[in-house]
């Protein structure tokens, strides 16, 4: 007799470990799969975890001494960049010391980790196996195929937690293959540089960390967002662009992130640093209307599989994290029952219906739409240099009174957006795209 | 059934091992650790007798508790138990002493799961290098002693005899002896093959008994660790990469090639042609 499971979660990413980890609590028979040597060894992300939802499931995790923490972020800026210039907006508090608010990791730390957590409450880890199709019995998935001798692995439930690229999803049907608007490839950059080095030019102490977000100049007329996130001894640069744009415009990833690393904003920064990796992933930013069906008769999707990616906040692993405690909590409440139907896995749905994430991902149902028909030559390369040059003007001084340099400013963004009535419209398909 | 040991050593991954060039050392931080290669390949060849002629297959390592990693590999792949033998007290060892408490061990696991009828070493160890650990314990167990070994031929469970070929540098070699016998393996003794599904979920859940000194009846305290380890390294260097100045030449078939190398000057005058 083949042993079986009560659960088996595909992908030891934040999702699938965290749903792990629920149910492992509860004393639920689950296999971890993950495809990687080691959770975390491959995986790619910009850097920025969240307390909140790692404390729903580790209470005071940043106390603990082995705490892959890179640094806790007490600061973060947004700049809209010109071509040599940006106008910036930022925060830093000393209160997001105590208790922290968001912090950097690198994935290879804390993937391994977080998986570790798991496997402590009795999660049985199978690493460097592949899942490569579902097992199913009529319309119910009963298990998955692993790439391995003997792989028939059968479980009640599937957890479905293998990321973007979803194998398994597309297996089951649930998920199309993403259209391109609905993705971005974003290229990454880990620069070493010393501790000493990032303090000064960052002005911190200890482990306090900062975030940048820019956009504008900086993806050469393409949507698209660009980070840089202080590590412990590194930096991690990187920006994202719509897979669409890329493809019209026929540009490679890294030819925008060398562009990047040139302008003297940014150059600055990373000066005197050696690169240490470069890698690439996709990001799902399809949002509210692109989330797929997300439960079935004994399976479950969390994470990016399901297209849970807060774009506009760069938000994904917290989630990842708590979709994959939802879907954990759905499932330890259908084994009470005996009952792995799509009936009653609907209560992984409810929850994820009730809580924030359906609740801000459809706050930006709209930005998807709206990124999808504004022109990015406007949004993107005209708006910021027209913004960038209305502050470089009311920041001179040189005998123009300020009246007029008020007007010039508005006609130079009037004048980048196509005219009074197209400012308007595009603003006002902005906000609702900001505001629901 | 016949009982075989196999004794591994976890060693960093010489891909990516570098040397500190101050002291000349091995920078072991931040280096993935594996299973000595030499070493999987013997488990492979243990393996494949225990599914040809049954038999029960015990891992033995010296290390520290990190080394559990390459034990569950070991059962993942079917083996059916696996030792961790750690202790500080063993710590330091050169071959001398490393071969003392793995007799000890061995000695141990035939009280255990019954008596060895084999005993698996790797040729040698990525790290260590020396290839003197398996000859070791063969010396202190009184074990016939097959080093070098390409390839298991067969045993004959009647008369508790096993036929091998040793490749050695100056050829192949065929012999036979009686077990129980200690063979030092090759690459080529046995493919290793990916681990099946339940010996992943068994591997996971399997939790290596750990011997310590205190786990053995009688351990000499003068022969183990830094203590039992006479050998002293008197002196390390990295040895300066001689730079050869090359020529390749090229061509779509090898009698191109041969032509082109016969029309150099160079090649002619030494041949003492010209
Ligand atoms: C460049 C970039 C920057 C980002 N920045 C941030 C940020 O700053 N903050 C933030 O919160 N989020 C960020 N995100 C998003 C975040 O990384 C994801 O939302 C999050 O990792 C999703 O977690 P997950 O567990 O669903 O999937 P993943 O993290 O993708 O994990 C999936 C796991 O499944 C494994 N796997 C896949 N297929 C199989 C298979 N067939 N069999 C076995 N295993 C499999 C993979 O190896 C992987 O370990 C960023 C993403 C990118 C690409
Ligand atoms: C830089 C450096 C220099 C060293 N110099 C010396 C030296 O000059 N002389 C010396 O005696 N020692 C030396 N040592 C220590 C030595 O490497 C080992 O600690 C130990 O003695 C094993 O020797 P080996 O690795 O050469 O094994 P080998 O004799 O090459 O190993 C052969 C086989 O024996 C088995 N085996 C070896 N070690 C173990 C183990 N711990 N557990 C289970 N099975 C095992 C494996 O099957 C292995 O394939 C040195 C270590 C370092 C790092």
């Amino acid at each position: 007799m083949k042993e079986k499971f009560d659960a088996v979660v595909v992908g030891a990413g934040p999702g699938g470990t965290a749903a792990a980890l629920t149910m492992a609590r509860a004393g639920l028979k689950v296999v971890l799969l993950e495809r990687g040597e080691f959770p975390g060894a491959k995986n790619v992300f910009g850097g920025v975890l969240y307390r909140k939802q790692l404390e729903d499931l580790i209470p005071e995790f940043w106390k603990e001494r082995n705490f892959p923490l890179e640094r806790n972020i007490i600061e973060q800026r947004i700049w809209l960049m010109g071509k040599e210039s940006f106008i910036g907006f930022s925060h830093r508090n000393e209160a997001f010391k105590d208790p922290i608010n968001c912090f950097t990791g690198l994935r290879v730390k804390f993937d391994q980790w977080f998986a570790n957590k798991a496997v402590e409450a009795g999660a049985i880890p199978v690493y460097q196996t592949v899942a490569v199709d579902l097992l199913r019995e009529g319309d119910r998935v009963v298990g998955v195929k692993v790439d391995r001798p003997d792989g028939d692995l059968y479980a009640d439930v599937v957890v479905i937690a293998d990321g973007v690229n979803s194998l398994l999803g597309k297996a089951l049907g649930v998920r199309r293959e993403w259209s391109s608007d609905e993705i971005s490839l974003a290229v990454k950059e880990v620069i070493a540089l010393p501790k000493q080095k990032i303090e000064d030019r960052f002005n911190l102490e200890g482990n306090e960390g900062v975030t940048i977000e820019f956009m504008g100049e900086t993806s050469l007329g393409m949507a698209g967002m660009g980070f840089l996130y202080t590590n412990k001894e590194s930096i991690s640069l990187g920006i994202g662009i719509m897979v669409n744009h890329l493809s019209e415009n026929k540009i490679k990833p890294y030819t925008i992130l060398e562009e990047v690393k040139k302008h003297p904003m940014i150059r600055k920064l990373i000066q005197g640093g050696e690169t240490l990796e470069y890698s690439a992933h996709l990001i799902p930013e399809g949002g509210y209307y692109s989330v797929p069906k997300l439960s079935g008769d004994g399976w479950c999707v969390v994470g990016d599989a399901a297209q849970l990616v807060n774009f506009v906040h760069r938000e994904g692993t917290n989630l990842a994290m708590a979709s994959g405690q939802m879907a954990g909590e759905a499932i330890i409440e259908a084994k009470k029952v005996g009952d792995f139907s799509a009936e009653s896995l609907q209560a992984y749905d409810q929850k994820l219906k009730n809580s924030f994430i359906m609740k801000d991902l459809k706050k930006y149902r709209h930005m998807h739409q709206f990124l999808k028909e504004a022109d990015p030559e406007v949004l993107f390369h005209r708006l910021p240099q027209a913004a960038n040059q209305a502050a470089f003007n009311m920041f001179s001084i040189d005998g123009i009174t300020k009246v007029e340099k008020q007007k010039y400013a508005m006609d130079q963004i009037k004048e980048a957006t196509g005219g009074t009535l197209n400012l308007i419209k595009l603003g006002w398909k902005g906000w609702r795209a900001m505001n629901g | 059934m016949l009982h075989i040991v196999v004794c591994i050593k976890q060693v960093p991954d010489s891909r990516e091992i570098r040397i500190d060039p101050n002291n000349n050392t091995l920078i072991r931080q931040g280096v993935p650790s594996i299973v000595n290669v030499y070493d999987l390949h013997g488990l492979a060849a243990a393996l494949r007798i225990k599914k040809e002629y049954g038999a029960r297959v015990t891992v033995i390592t010296m290390g520290p508790p990190p080394a559990v990693k390459s034990l569950k590999e070991c059962i993942s792949l079917g083996a059916d138990e696996a030792i961790l033998v750690s202790d500080r007290k063993f710590a330091g060892a050169d071959t001398l002493a490393t071969s003392y408490v793995l007799t000890k061990a061995i000695q141990k696991a035939a009280e255990e799961w019954g008596p060895v009828d084999m005993v698996f070493c790797g040729k040698q160890t990525l790290d260590g290098d020396t290839g003197q650990v398996g000859p070791g314990i063969a010396c202190r167990l009184h074990l016939e002693q097959l080093t070098y070994v390409g390839k298991i031929i067969q045993i004959d469970l009647k008369k508790r005899r096993v036929r091998v070929l040793r490749y050695l540098e100056d050829g192949i070699e065929a012999v036979e002896t009686n077990l129980p016998v200690l063979i030092t393996a090759l690459k080529e003794i046995s493919p290793v093959h990916r681990a099946s599904l339940s010996g992943m979920i068994r591997a996971a859940r399997y939790k290596p008994p750990v011997w310590t000194t205190a786990s053995f009846s009688h351990v000499d305290y003068n022969q183990i660790g830094l203590k039992g380890s006479p050998t002293i390294v008197g002196k390390t260097w990295v040895p300066k990469v001689r730079k050869v100045e090359g020529e390749e030449i090229k061509g779509e078939t090898p009698e191109e090639i041969a032509i082109q190398l016969f029309n150099k000057r160079n090649v002619q005058e030494q041949l003492g042609w010209l």
